[in-house]
Formats: C-alpha cells, structure tokens, sequence
C-alpha cells in the first residue's frame, strides 16, 4: 500500500512520530482520528497509528467512533494478506462487534480469507454504501487475489481469475496485461502466471539459504585471529 | 447496591486478619537480623549476597514465620536500617510480593502497593539510586508488577461482589493500576536507561552489557538498565495481556531471541519472553516461528529443570512448561512441522497430548472442542484496562476479554479446520488432478479451488519486514488441472553447524592449554 503522494509525507511523517514518541498517550486520540480519515483521502496507510487509535479507544471505550473503527477495518481489509484485520479485531470489545456494519465486514473478512471470491464480491456489492467511502478498496481486494492465485498457480483457467478480482470480457483481459509476467495461453482460456517460489516450489531449493548473518560469523573472529 | 450486611462482613475479615494473631510492629530477631544484613550487603554492593539473602533467606524465613501472616511493617523495620528510603520502599515491595503470593490483599492494600511501585520508580527514574541489585530481584519486580495490574484489572472486573466502600474506594482511587500508568512507567524505565541504544551500541562492540549480565563493575548502578531491559519484556506481556500482539512483538525487537541475552539469565524472564512471544506469533499466525521457539525453551526447560527444584519459581516454571506444551500442540495441529521439534520434546507431547492431537487434526466439533480446552488452558490471563461505569447496574466483566480472543481464535481454527483433510490427501500423492480430488473429497471443483487457495493463504503469513513466509510442511501448486505436491524440505544448515563447532573446538583447545599450565 505504498501509494503515497508526496504532498501529504510530511503529514504522516508527524503523526508516525507522535505515535513512536507517544505511544500510550490519550491526548494524541484526536490527531488519530484525523489520521484516519487523511488515510482514507489520500489512500495510505499505516497500521500502527491505527492499532495505537484502538488502543486507546479500548482503554477509554466511550470515546470510541464507530465511523472511525469502520474505517479503519476497512482499511485493514484492504492489507491482506496481512492478519491486519484479525489484529484489529482482537482490540475491539465484543458488544461493538454486534454493530450491524461490523458484522457485515466480518463476514467479508471470512469469504477473503477463505478465498471465497464469488461470495466476496456478492456480499460487497450488497454493501457499497459502506466500502465506497475508502477509494481503493477494489483495487486492494483484487490484489490480494492476485497474490492468492500467484501462491497457487503455475497456469489457471480464465474464469477462475474472472471470479477472483471480478472482472470479465475486455477488462480482464487489460487486467491480466496489465500483471507483469501473466499471458494467455492462446485457445486453451488458461491464464499462465509468472513463476515464484510459492507455485514453483523448485527455485526455493535453489535460492539455498546458505547465507550466515554477519553476527553469527563475528563469533568466530577471536578464532580466526 | 450491596446489603449493610455484606459491609459489616468486610470490616469483619479485615479485623481478624490484621488483628489477633499478627502484629505488624512486632519484629521477630530473625527479621531484624535480615533486614540489617540485607541493608547492608545493598550498600555495600555485594550481589552474591544480596542475591543470596532475597532467593534464599527471604523464602526460608517466610516458610518459617510468615506461612498465613505478612511480614512485620515496614515501619516497624525502618529502625534498623536507618530509616533508609530507598530501603523501604525494596523491603515494602517484597512485603506486598509476599502478601499477594500467601493472602489475598484488600483493595486498599492493592492501592497501597501501586503507590509504593510509583514511589520506587520514580526514584530509579530520577537516578538517585547507586545500588548494584541482583538481575532475579529486578526481574521479579517488574514481573510483579505487571502481575498486580493484571490481577488488579480482574479484580476490578468482578463488580457484583463489590461492597458500597469498594465501589467508593476504587472511584477515589482512579489512577490507582491506571492502564496508562502502568504502560508509562514501563515505557519511561526503558527510554530513561536508553537500553535500546546500549543494545545497539553492544552490537557494534562498543558498549558491554549482555557480557556482564547487565552488572556494573566500574562502580556504577545496574538498576535503571536492567529494570529498563525488563521493562520490554514487561511492555510484551501487557500487550498481549489486551490482545494487541503485533504492539507487543515490536517492543521485544530490541532483545535479539535468537540468541543468549540478559533474558536468559534469569529463568523466570526467559520463560514469560518466549511465553509471550510464541503466543503472539500463534495469534499471528506464524506458527513456524513459534514452534521453534516454544521448542527451544521446552528443549531447555527439559534439560534444566532439575537444578530449579529448590527455586522458588520451579511451581511456576512447571506450570509455563505444561502450558507451552499445550501451545505447542496447537500449533502443531495447525501446522503439522513435527520436523522442527527435538526429539525430547516430541517424546513428551506424544505422552501428554498425543492422543489429543491426533483428534484436533480431524474435522469435527469434538476437535473444536479441543481446540477450546487447550487454548483456554494455556492463554494469558487477558483483561479489560478501562474502568466500569460506576452509576450503570454492576455486572461482572472479568471474562469478557478472554471470551473475545478464544471466539476470535476458534475463528481462525474454524476457518482451517478443512485444511488439514486436504493435507491427509496431498501426503499420498504426487500429483493429483482436480476432479479427481473433488470427487475425494465430496465437494464440487470450484469449492475444491477455494479449499486449495485458502490452504495456500493460511500456510503463508507475512512475517515481520512484510514478506511472504511459507510454514506449509506440505505444499503444491497448480498446473492446467493437474495439482504437483511437492514436500518441502528443509535444507540443512551445515554453516552454522560449521561456526558451532569452530567455537566448541576452540573452547576445548582452550581448555587444554590451562591443564598443561598447572
């Protein structure tokens, strides 16, 4: 999620550092909050301002904002496959749970990480009144597809990458082009995705993690003198 | 809300177990022999002793004369050691250690004795102390005082049986094991000895710390910086205590686990940082990682245990070792890397938990219940930090927060548990088309796909720089519709073997040479 206009670095760079300097801190609650909604607009994202925000909501539950904790669920989505979403879930009391608009995200939260696309994109478009507000969220969601199929396949039917990102016809087609390394397989409909160490298990064994880290081999120096 | 009865009943309690047998002016010789001794050996630096006097003498006489009673006031002590301040404050943290560990402390002793931690940190925060004090005795404080928030905020949390006084009391009292309070203190102690920078410095060779165990030799106080050390481990524990796991493995970054460090010197802070770390990589979902620690603990722990027996802490260190057995058996049915565990430990879980685990890899509600068990068995004691609203009628909350991460944990497992069917079937083939393990498993072929990718998204977790990790003991990938298995092996790490044994020979040489001396 690295989309970061240059204009709004500086902002973040202040908050990152409040959060750092500041991590157990109420008064920074307000500039938190801010911090969310700049994430929003300016489609950056930062897990540790938002994980700070939720703590402190958790300490001081009557100051939480459910627009906010929304938002930042959202966002959170938007991070897999990051577990950022189960991390923000465990800081969020049960009863604030049962918020219609959070059971729905949940429920969202269930079909990615079951790679439940179909569903997915089913039960998203029920509820674009609520994800519409964070611009991304589509992008993001076909992302992490891509990054699902990337594990799972050497080469994988047409359709099957339709119903991941959800996308067809002319689109997909730009879709697949636009994905470094993806091709179509001429008339067999089969997409055929670029080989890394997940779909192609064999350049793991080869990248052999022969490497030592330097502190280790320090060890030795009084030996080797 | 509560009766006039209830209230009568309190200041009931509070009379006998103050007043008939126990005097607390009343200083036995024994304890004013120690409290003179242990002074001091403070002043005059001698840690042996002092870690001599704390480890043993303290739990001797406790055994001996303080089995159901606290120990005399300090007030009645002070005289001995003239009146010495900092003193005080040491031999009143040790009084409500002991209380907390024997008797159960009234609210306004629980009070009392966040007052008392405010007052000693605030001392070493400012730097007045010169004391050299042994790395247990420090470790034990900031573990202690962790422990008293943690059991503080349970016992906050049990509104029902709290009398109209108490109710009074703990509004009086708000900032008393204030969660803020708490996080500050442990985050002022590590920014005010500048430990992360010492680390650092170390690492550059510039700076001895893990060398001399955090001791002082050059006349100067360990205090602050070792206090500081723990302090992160301490930050560790209370964030995984509130569920915020990834906080808490970002405060531990300055300690490098993967080696020898200050931690492991004290068995106590070696066991609660591995504890704690492995349970948050499980809630993480890096169980790779995890295992491997909770292996090398167990590893050590089974090695070790012998020459704790007498220790204080060995009911303590049983009782971690059972509860990281139970974790590490979680993992392993949700991530079957039986490889990484040594042979000990796995000769150990198959006695304890080995018909269990056999069951938990199956798809069923009895093996979510044994998920359940275990977890419940094994997780911290999590809290709610934030007070009750007083004027709201009063229910009891204390299991709330647990509630939460056993629901969002049996979450997790709900959402694998089909994954270890395809793991049963991936073991016997090489390759494998679709429909033919569709029609295995009794599902359709798109529903086959997603069950595929999600075994794909769960056994990859994203680690700590935000790169893919793979855990999966078995793997696959697909090709047209034809699945490959293919089994990972992990491949032998002759280089550090090679630098181990480098040292080892060294070390043997050397000491060769010393025999030829004498």
């Amino acid at each position: 999620m690295g989309r970061e206009p240059p204009s709004q670095s500086q902002m973040s760079y202040t908050v990152e550092q409040l959060v750092a300097v500041n991590p157990y801190n109420p008064d920074i609650l307000p500039d938190l909050e801010n911090y969310v909604n700049e994430q929003v607009a300016s489609q950056t994202y930062s897990l540790d301002a938002n994980l700070c925000l939720l703590r402190l909501y958790q300490f001081e539950p009557e100051r939480m904002s459910t627009q906010i904790v929304a938002r930042i669920l959202i966002k959170a989505l938007m991070a897999m496959p990051a577990p950022d979403f189960s991390l923000c879930l465990f800081l969020i009391p049960e009863r604030v749970q049962m918020d219609e608009q959070f059971k729905t995200l949940i429920v969202l939260s269930h079909y990615l990480e079951t790679a439940k696309f179909r569903q997915f994109w089913d039960e998203a478009a029920k509820n674009r009144h609520l994800l519409e507000v964070v611009p991304g969220f589509e992008q993001a969601i076909q992302e992490y597809a891509v990054h699902v199929l990337s594990l799972t396949y050497q080469t994988v039917p047409r359709s099957v990458v339709a119903e991941a990102v959800n996308i067809e016809g002319v689109s997909l087609d730009k879709f697949i082009e636009q994905h470094a390394g993806w091709t179509v397989e001429g008339k067999s409909g089969l997409v055929s995705l670029p080989r890394n160490e997940f779909n192609n298990p064999e350049l793991r064994r080869t990248s052999g993690a022969q490497s030592i880290p330097l502190d280790r081999i320090t060890r030795i120096f009084p030996v080797l003198s | 809300m509560s009766s006039g009865g209830y209230e009568y009943e309190d200041g009931l309690q509070s009379s006998i177990d103050g007043g008939i047998s126990y005097d607390p002016s009343f200083v036995p010789d024994p304890v004013k022999s120690f409290v003179v001794h242990l002074y001091r050996h403070i002043r005059e630096k001698n840690v042996y002793e002092i870690h001599q006097m704390y480890e043993t003498s303290f739990h001797t006489l406790s055994d001996r004369m303080f089995k159901d009673t606290p120990w005399p006031s300090v007030e009645a002590v002070a005289q001995y050691v003239d009146n010495d301040h900092v003193f005080c404050l040491l031999y009143r943290e040790m009084w409500y250690r002991h209380l907390y560990a024997r008797l159960s402390p009234t609210l306004k002793q629980r009070i009392d004795s966040w007052d008392n931690y405010c007052s000693l940190f605030q001392v070493v925060l400012h730097g007045v102390v010169n004391m050299q004090l042994p790395n247990q005795w420090l470790w034990d404080m900031v573990d202690e005082f962790v422990y008293q928030f943690q059991s503080f905020c349970q016992y906050r949390a049990k509104m029902k049986s709290k009398t109209e006084q108490e109710i009074a009391l703990l509004r009086q009292h708000d900032q008393a094991w204030n969660v803020y309070g708490v996080l500050n203190f442990l985050q002022a102690l590590m920014e005010k000895s500048s430990i992360i920078q010492i680390l650092q410095q170390e690492k550059e060779g510039l700076e001895q710390f893990t060398a001399t165990d955090g001791y002082d030799y050059s006349g100067g106080s360990n205090v602050l910086k070792v206090l500081g050390y723990f302090s992160m481990v301490g930050l560790l524990r209370v964030h995984c205590l509130l569920g915020d796991y990834q906080t808490g493995l970002k405060c531990l970054l300055p300690i490098d686990i993967s080696q020898q460090g200050v931690y492991t010197s004290v068995i106590g802070s070696h066991i609660t940082t591995i504890y704690h770390y492995g349970f948050a990589n499980l809630m993480l979902r890096r169980y790779v990682e995890a295992i491997r620690e909770f292996n090398k603990i167990l590893v050590y722990i089974f090695k070790t245990k012998q020459y704790h027996q007498k220790s204080p802490q060995y009911e303590q260190i049983l009782k971690k070792n059972e509860q990281m057995y139970a974790l590490l058996t979680i993992c392993l049915s949700l991530c079957p890397q039986v490889k990484l565990v040594d042979e000990n430990v796995n000769a150990q879980l198959r006695e304890k938990y080995g018909e269990k685990m056999s069951r938990m890899q199956r798809y069923d509600d009895e093996s979510f219940a044994l998920y359940d068990e275990l977890f419940s068995y094994a997780c911290p004691k999590f809290i709610t930090p934030s007070a009750p609203s007083y004027d709201e009628p009063l229910v009891n909350y204390n299991q709330d927060a647990y509630r939460l991460q056993l629901k969002l944990f049996l979450y997790e497992v709900k959402q694998q548990q089909q994954l270890s069917v395809v793991r049963t079937f991936l073991k016997v083939y090489s390759t494998i088309s679709l429909e033919k393990l569709a029609s295995y498993m009794e599902v359709d072929e798109p529903t086959l796909r997603t069950i595929l990718m999600t075994y794909k998204h769960k056994t990859h977790s994203v680690g700590a720089d935000g790169k893919t990790i793979s855990n999966a003991d078995i793997d696959f990938y697909i090709d047209s519709d034809l699945i490959h298995v293919v089994e990972s092996k992990t491949p032998k790490l002759y280089g550090d073997y090679f630098l181990r044994q480098i040292v080892k020979l060294e070390a043997v040489i050397g000491d060769m040479d010393r025999v030829k001396l004498e």
